[in-house]
């Protein structure tokens, strides 16, 4: 049978090296030509616990990743008994044969992955014995693992050739035991090799490149999961003169330091997860109030307080767009794909220094870790926006009133002329500090009016005239996207419109939403945060929710948004 | 701001101790300008919430940089300025409870990264600005508005804490007299590494302690404040942390030690490391 793409998961404990596995296999996929998406769970603790890895492997670029699982390796009893049921219909179990045995007659056969490494001389490659199982399965050519095999290994070392032998012949006896179960859970369509360059990059790989290309001079953080690669990424790329990467002592030193490097002429940027968007929101009311350009990222974790730490949400959407006390929006971008996190990355500092303030990038744990092949971005293409500094006179007066309709007034960089005090307090045009009404008004539309700056961000808008529109937001789009399609192809009356700016929102998604007479938005938390935000605004919004820490799968949401449509139509 | 905003919110009380603070700062910047020949565009002033940090908008003559941001996190703030801008003179302004309450947390990184800017502490031991609440620098039994029977805490000793926790110049002084006082300030800006000058500015309207500190020497009362000896030796640590043992309030040099900052290994770090293009980041992730 003919496919057009599978799910391959390997379970079992960490440190057992599954996510090397899926990689493994994503890797040799993608050179063959294929589209492909990783995803893992990992458990809190450091060494051992249930976790699992997986890998989508689609001759079309993979949206999410998935509904069920096509072969599931499971390396214990205990992966066994709780991702069998994920399975698709026909799908097949490999076990670990050395581990557990299961009894006659289901759709599984074991393995013993390493005693036949063993056999080849190279304990290590047990991985490649299971590769070579699973390729089989899915009739995928053996001659590309080999070529991964061959690429993988070449590192220039003298044993580079044992090496490669004794990982191939694992593959081949791998494929053998799944040949003889004979078992087969179909054939993958053949690829349809891009002509374009590829990377295969995480979403948080990809925030960290997008941020750099836009020219990303300073960045500190505090390691917290599911950002903490962000941190680690800097501190080994974001090097040389003038460049500046480091790990302070808190999130309330992480946003004050890009507070002073943003204030002192910087592109500057940190990374952090709910409970560091808490303590930053004094700063992020700080940088607003008086106009520093800097970005945070937020990849969201479950919350509140220590929360889900590994797991799946979308629930901080209201404490970064208010996340300072008073009269603040902050300006929101949530990207929905590996490929968007990158240009909206390079989008949030441009944005940060055209309108001088913090802007927000939101991702989630689910979007953070999960790899994906995508086209090269094209750096020569990517806007570079640099400050707007001020060179005239001393006495500039920094703050003046603003509508909008003229340039926005320059910025004064220590060092050079216009010295001014940046205040947090309420201030005058000069920076001083002032509880005049006037200037209270003055300053406050000076402050909303710059969001009328920020365009440019990526949004798509189809069937807009449908009875019902499906509007996601963030790393759901992906899975709500593939529901989408799959209600199209069923020729339900529905449309579609995404936005990954979510404050502000582009004039023509606002009226396109503001038409729809019924506005669906999946979303990973309990209250609908963004469609209350919607509500707000007058649109016709509400939420399909989810809240048990993992993201939606197309076929729940295609379940939800039929049983909508029934409702409708028995109306 | 040299000429003053008739729409100003704030003035000091007559005879609060950060006036004199303010002309010796200004004394001070101006001699490492004409010293460093760099205009004053190259002084950034970071000021914490208080009586004291509003230093930064009172400031007469030539106008330095100012950041005046949110309460207790002046460090952080010059960290994010003098690790991106090196070149940049940064100095802080703050209180006692701003520095030593709810700042407190930052110190001891700061002395750790020996990160190179210069604190100018205004200690008053209460907070003026809120209208006279108990600070950290506040004595045990001090009636204040909101220890109305008294204060149950030991005050804490900002010199020992700085001892102790690595700051690599520290300077004690108060307010009185403003010339002195600007040679540490100078000084401290001069020293590479993090430096506390610690000021006794006393708060007239809510902790009056210029008696206190200089004592009624006609009357045979003897103040607080007492001078360093000529012959302590400030680069010896234990001597630092035996001289402050001893009651009162140390007036002059206590410590100062040079050593790497956080931009010498900084740098070290740039030398050893090559720098990478951002297309050859981006290479790296080619399949
Ligand atoms: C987060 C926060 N908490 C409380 C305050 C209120 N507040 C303003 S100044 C201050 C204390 C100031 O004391 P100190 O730092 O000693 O300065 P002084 O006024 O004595 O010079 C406080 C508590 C604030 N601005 N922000
Ligand atoms: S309240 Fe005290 S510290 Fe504040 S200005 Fe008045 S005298 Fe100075
Ligand atoms: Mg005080």
């Amino acid at each position: 049978m003919q496919k057009k793409d599978f799910v391959i998961r390997f379970a079992g404990e960490g440190g057992q090296g599954l996510v090397t596995s899926a990689d493994a296999l994503a890797r040799a996929a993608t050179s063959a030509g294929y589209f492909t998406q990783t995803f893992s769970t990992f458990p809190s603790q450091i060494m051992g616990g249930p976790a699992s890895s997986q890998v989508r492997i689609s001759t079309s670029p993979v949206l999410s990743s998935g509904d069920g699982v096509d072969v599931l390796v499971a390396l214990n009893q205990y992966a066994y008994d709780h991702h069998e049921q994920d399975l698709v219909e026909n799908g097949v179990t490999i076990y670990n044969a050395e581990e557990y045995t299961l009894p006659d007659g289901g759709n599984y056969f074991g393995i013993k992955a390493d005693e036949i490494a063993k056999s080849t001389g190279n304990a290590r490659a047990a991985n490649m014995v299971t590769i070579g199982a699973v390729a089989n399965l899915i009739d995928f050519s053996l001659t590309e693992v080999d070529n991964f095999i061959k690429k993988r290994f070449n590192r220039g070392r003298d044993n580079d050739s044992e090496i490669i032998r004794a990982n191939i012949q694992s593959v081949r006896l791998g494929a053998e035991v799944a040949s003889q179960s004979g078992f087969s859970v179909g054939k993958l369509d053949n690829p349809v090799k891009p002509d374009y360059e590829q990377i295969m990059v995480t979403g948080n790989s990809a925030i960290s490149l997008g941020a750099l290309s836009a020219g990303l001079d300073y960045y500190v953080g505090y390691p917290i999961s599911p950002a903490t690669t962000i941190l680690v990424w800097m501190e080994n790329n974001l090097i040389g003169s003038n460049k500046f990467a480091y790990q302070v002592s808190s999130e309330i030193e992480s946003i004050n330091a890009i507070i002073g490097a943003g204030y002192a002429g910087k592109k500057a940027m940190t990374a952090t997860a709910g409970p560091g968007i808490a303590l930053m929101s004094e700063g992020l009311g700080l940088a607003w109030m008086a106009e520093i350009p800097l970005v945070v990222v937020d990849v969201q974790r479950g919350g509140p307080a220590t929360g889900l730490p590994t797991k799946s949400e979308q629930s901080d959407l209201f404490a970064c767009m208010h996340p300072a006390h008073g009269d603040v929006k902050i300006p929101i971008l949530a990207p929905g794909s590996v490929e968007e996190c990158f240009y909206a990355a390079a989008l949030a500092v441009n944005w940060a220094e055209r309108y001088q303030g913090p802007v927000i990038l939101m991702s989630e744990m689910a979007q953070a870790d999960r790899g994906e092949n995508i086209p090269k971005p094209n750096l020569d293409k990517i806007k570079v926006e640099s400050r707007n500094v001020y060179s005239g006179d001393n006495g500039f007066k920094r703050y003046q009133s603003w509508d909008g309709t003229n340039e926005l007034t320059p910025m004064p960089i220590p060092g050079g002329s216009g010295a001014y005090v940046a205040n947090g307090s309420e201030h005058d045009e000069i920076g001083d500090t002032t509880h005049l009404p006037i200037h209270h008004i003055r300053l406050t539309e000076r402050r909303f009016n710059k969001l009328k700056l920020l365009d440019g961000a990526h949004y798509e808008i189809e069937n807009e005239n449908s009875q019902l529109i499906i509007s996601p937001w963030g790393s759901s789009k992906g899975p709500s996207r593939e529901a989408y399609e799959r209600l199209l192809d069923d020729n339900y009356d529905i449309g579609w419109i995404y936005s990954v700016a979510l404050n502000p929102i582009p004039e023509e998604v606002f009226e396109a939403l503001k038409k729809s007479k019924c506005v669906l938005v999946p979303e990973l938390n309990y209250q609908g945060q963004w469609s209350s935000l919607l509500r707000q605004d007058g649109i016709k919004a509400q939420s399909i929710i989810k809240y048990d820490g993992t993201p939606f799968k197309p076929g729940e949401l295609v379940k939800e948004i039929t049983n909508i449509f029934d409702t409708v139509r028995k109306k | 701001m040299s000429k003053r905003n008739p729409e100003y919110d704030f003035v000091w009380c007559p005879g609060c101790g950060d006036f004199g603070v303010r002309r010796a700062l200004e004394f001070a910047l101006q001699d490492y300008i004409t010293e460093h020949e760099k205009p004053h565009s190259h002084n950034v002033i970071v000021a914490g919430i208080g009586c004291s940090g509003n230093m930064v908008h009172l400031i007469e003559g030539d106008q330095p940089f100012g950041i005046h941001g949110i309460h207790g996190r002046t460090l952080p703030i010059a960290l994010g300025i003098k690790s991106s801008r090196p070149d940049l003179n940064t100095v802080i302004v703050a209180g006692d409870g701003d520095f030593l309450s709810i700042g407190a947390e930052h110190i001891g990184p700061a002395a750790q990264r020996n990160l190179d800017v210069t604190c100018v502490i205004m200690d008053n031991g209460v907070y003026g600005l809120t209208k006279g609440q108990s600070s950290p620098t506040s004595d045990i039994g001090m009636i204040t508005t909101s220890t109305p029977h008294g204060k149950i805490e030991v005050p804490v000793s900002p010199l020992n804490h700085y001892l102790t926790v690595g700051v690599s110049y520290i300077a004690s002084y108060y307010s009185s007299k403003p010339k002195i006082l600007a040679k540490f300030i100078k000084e401290a800006m001069d020293h590479r590494g993090f430096s506390i000058v610690h000021v006794q500015s006393p708060c007239t309207t809510y902790n009056d302690t210029y008696d206190l500190l200089k004592g009624k020497p006609r009357e045979g009362i003897p103040g607080l404040a007492w001078d360093i000896p000529d012959d302590h030796d400030p680069n010896d640590l234990s001597c630092a942390l035996n001289l402050i043992q001893k009651p009162g309030i140390p007036l002059g040099l206590i410590y100062k030690m040079e050593g790497k900052t956080l931009e010498d290994r900084q740098q070290e770090i740039r030398n050893k490391v090559s720098e990478k293009t951002v297309e050859s980041t981006l290479s790296e992730y080619l399949i």
